[in-house]
């Protein structure tokens, strides 16, 4: 009969005191792990590896801002860059792909944000190694008020293919609502990401609708702001918009609208993604991009990590180390279950040791009972943290749009057991040195 | 000798510092698988004695040999695991473990003196003292009868040498006296183990051959003026 038989049988004679105690530290360990499945999900929706571009181009101000808003659409955009732009640096030979992103709208119902994109964005992977899926009967957009929307948006607003709808400018708070009515043509298969809360059309759709051509003029001054510094640019893309403008004007004389396409000079791009051929080319483009024009390159991942760093990783901090302390606190109370077991122990303790047993063991069973409820109560909270995180991760999913990975194991977890036994043997130790002393005809004579 | 015991002396300290002496034996001795009751008065030195002979206590001065071994100069980890291997003991409130069955509590004996257990032969001696239907119950679903005749069977677990009875009848009903008597003496007498029986009750005492009253050996008071000199 081993130590560990001993301990288990003297555990199961105080069975309600020994359960309750274990369930104190089974609760601080659930909490700890749903607080590292969570902030887990949290750190892989905002890490390198969910976003599957080396940079993102945009006008200069807040990088963060436009990483937000370009990435995971929480912000409003910073300001808009010419398409020509985009053109260009389609066309560096250090770009694999650029994708243009066009938003600041919203549909009319739930609010959730439309971004004017090209193909290439759905034949790009979202996150590295993974493409989107289309829904069954998905297609592509073909025309320019088709959208595909996201997992969510279809669940929240149960829309599906074929169901039409309006957007209205500006944030949740914006009162103009285009007349503009647009066409679901495929719903995206769950991501995880952003994606899953964002409406897509087609970028030429985002410039046809009504007030979304910016006036000629106005375009005028900003190519000319924005090219200061390179006047042979600056002539071509102004040369472009004299076209547009005489084609505009005949129109008017002619006494009717203009009805032609809009041209590329007087297109505007809030954001673009870029993936270049090397992490060595994304490293030069940004450095090229400092100093010219007015926009800025950003790597996605560095104002999001300064972010989590400074706001979410000192909240997670706070938690661990609240959850900590429940573990702890619940370490004493075995502590304080097993000292005050002691003294009605003591005749129990007294027998074995008549019987042989030597101080060593005696004190082991105490210190194997201390482990069976600090380990076991911390087992069973593992099993309850995630067993609820299984339970919750699609409300959770649904909620915040965070894709929970019950299962994934933190290396915190991989500490948290040698840590719990490390806190067994603390709180058994005073407890198991009163069986070590125990004096055995003392004992047996009480 | 199974049992011998020489020039043992032990005081016990009080309050106050003085020291109050219980034991001041020079001379007893137990031949191998012979059975004593030993009689005396409350208060007497009994217990003492038995802790001194199981190696509970040890003795200030003196030898204590039992079956050949001398315990008193042994380290107390290694008269634990003497104690153990060689000692039977039998409690006057039987002493068993409440969590454990009546097989389990024969285990334990077993576990603490050579870390493995005969499951078949703990299982035998339940049998041996009538409780072949009683190996799964906890003491706590026993008679008091069948709580003492447990702890018989307990004190064989480890095949000792000597078993050691600390008035084994006293909380036993008068109907079962007779019967666990009866029972420690046989099995005692089958298994060649000395038996010493402490006990208060005359009717118990006039079962055995040979009856040692402590006073007629045990002089404390000679340790106090040995002290003294």
């Amino acid at each position: 009969m081993s130590l560990l038989v001993i301990a288990w049988k003297s555990i199961r004679e105080r069975g309600l005191a020994s359960a309750l105690t274990a369930l104190s530290v089974a609760l601080g360990v659930m909490l700890m792990v749903l607080v590292l499945v969570i902030s887990g999900a949290v750190d892989s929706a905002f890490s390198q590896k969910s976003i599957a571009y080396h940079l993102i181009v945009g006008p200069k101000g807040s990088g963060l801002q436009l990483v937000l808003s370009a990435v995971y659409r929480m912000q409003p955009a910073i300001e808009n860059l010419p398409y020509l732009y985009y053109k260009e640096l389609q066309k560096d030979r250090r770009v694999e792909s650029a994708v243009p992103m066009a938003f600041g709208d919203v549909t009319e119902e739930g609010f959730f944000p439309l971004v004017g994109t090209t193909a290439e964005y759905f034949t790009n992977d979202y996150t590295p190694g993974k493409k989107f899926r289309i829904g069954k009967g998905g297609k592509r957009i073909n025309d320019d008020f088709d959208a595909i929307i996201g997992s969510e948006v279809a669940r929240q607003n149960q829309w599906i293919i074929g169901s039409q709808f309006k957007i209205q400018h500006g944030g949740a708070d914006g009162t103009h609502v285009h007349n503009e009515k647009f066409t679901v043509v495929a719903v995206i298969q769950q991501t995880g990401t952003p994606n899953d809360r964002t409406v897509f059309v087609n970028i030429e759709g985002f410039y046809a609708i009504a007030g979304h051509e910016t006036p000629l003029g106005e375009v005028e001054e900003r190519l000319t702001d924005f090219y200061a510094s390179d006047p042979e640019r600056l002539k071509s893309a102004l040369d472009e918009i004299s076209v547009a403008k005489a084609e505009v004007e005949a129109a008017v004389a002619q006494g009717g609208h203009y009805h032609g396409a809009t041209p590329d000079a007087a297109k505007e791009v809030t954001a673009i993604l870029i993936r270049t051929r090397s992490d060595f080319d994304a490293i030069s483009l940004r450095s090229d991009l400092k100093e010219g024009y007015q926009a800025m390159a950003v790597n996605p991942i560095v104002p999001i990590q300064k972010l989590m760093n400074n706001v979410l990783g000192n909240v997670k901090k706070g938690l661990m180390v609240l959850t900590g302390m429940i573990i702890l606190v619940s370490g004493i109370s075995i502590f304080v279950s097993i000292y005050n077991s002691m003294s009605d122990r003591r005749r129990e303790i007294g027998i074995m040791r008549a019987l042989g047993a030597r101080r060593g063991s005696v004190f082991g069973i105490v210190l194997v009972e201390s482990i069976v409820l600090c380990v076991g109560g911390g087992l069973t909270g593992w099993l309850f943290g995630h067993g609820l995180a299984v339970v919750a991760a699609p409300y959770v999913t649904a909620a915040t749009g965070l894709l929970l990975n019950p299962w994934a194991v933190d290396p915190m977890e991989f500490v948290l057991f040698p840590l719990l036994l490390a806190l067994a043997a603390l709180v058994g130790f005073l407890p198991a040195m009163s069986a070590y002393r125990t004096d055995v005809a003392d004992a047996l004579s009480n | 000798m199974s049992l011998q015991l020489e020039n043992v002396r032990k005081s016990y300290r009080v309050p106050g510092g003085k020291s109050l002496p219980v034991l001041g034996i020079d001379s007893y001795e137990l031949a191998q698988g012979e059975q004593a009751a030993l009689v005396g008065s409350s208060g007497g030195g009994k217990t003492t004695l038995l802790n001194v002979i199981s190696g509970i206590l040890a003795p200030d001065t003196g030898r204590v040999v039992v079956s050949g071994t001398d315990i008193a100069p042994m380290p107390e980890v290694v008269r634990d695991r003497f104690r153990a291997e060689k000692i039977g003991f039998v409690f006057q409130t039987f002493n068993l473990l409440p969590g454990f069955t009546a097989l389990e509590n024969v285990l334990l004996g077993m576990t603490f003196a050579r870390g493995r257990t005969d499951r078949a032969f703990a299982q035998s001696l339940l049998d041996r003292v009538g409780l072949q239907d009683r190996h799964h119950h906890r003491p706590g679903r026993l008679s008091v009868g069948e709580q003492q005749r447990v702890s018989v069977a307990r004190s064989m677990a480890n095949r000792p040498a000597l078993l050691l009875a600390d008035e084994p009848t006293a909380n036993v009903d008068p109907g079962n006296q007779g019967l666990i008597l009866n029972l420690i003496r046989d099995t005692c007498r089958e298994n060649t183990v000395t038996l010493l029986m402490v006990t208060h009750a005359t009717e118990v005492a006039e079962k055995f051959d040979r009856v040692d009253r402590l006073q007629d050996f045990n002089r404390p008071e000679a340790v106090s003026k040995e002290s003294a000199v």
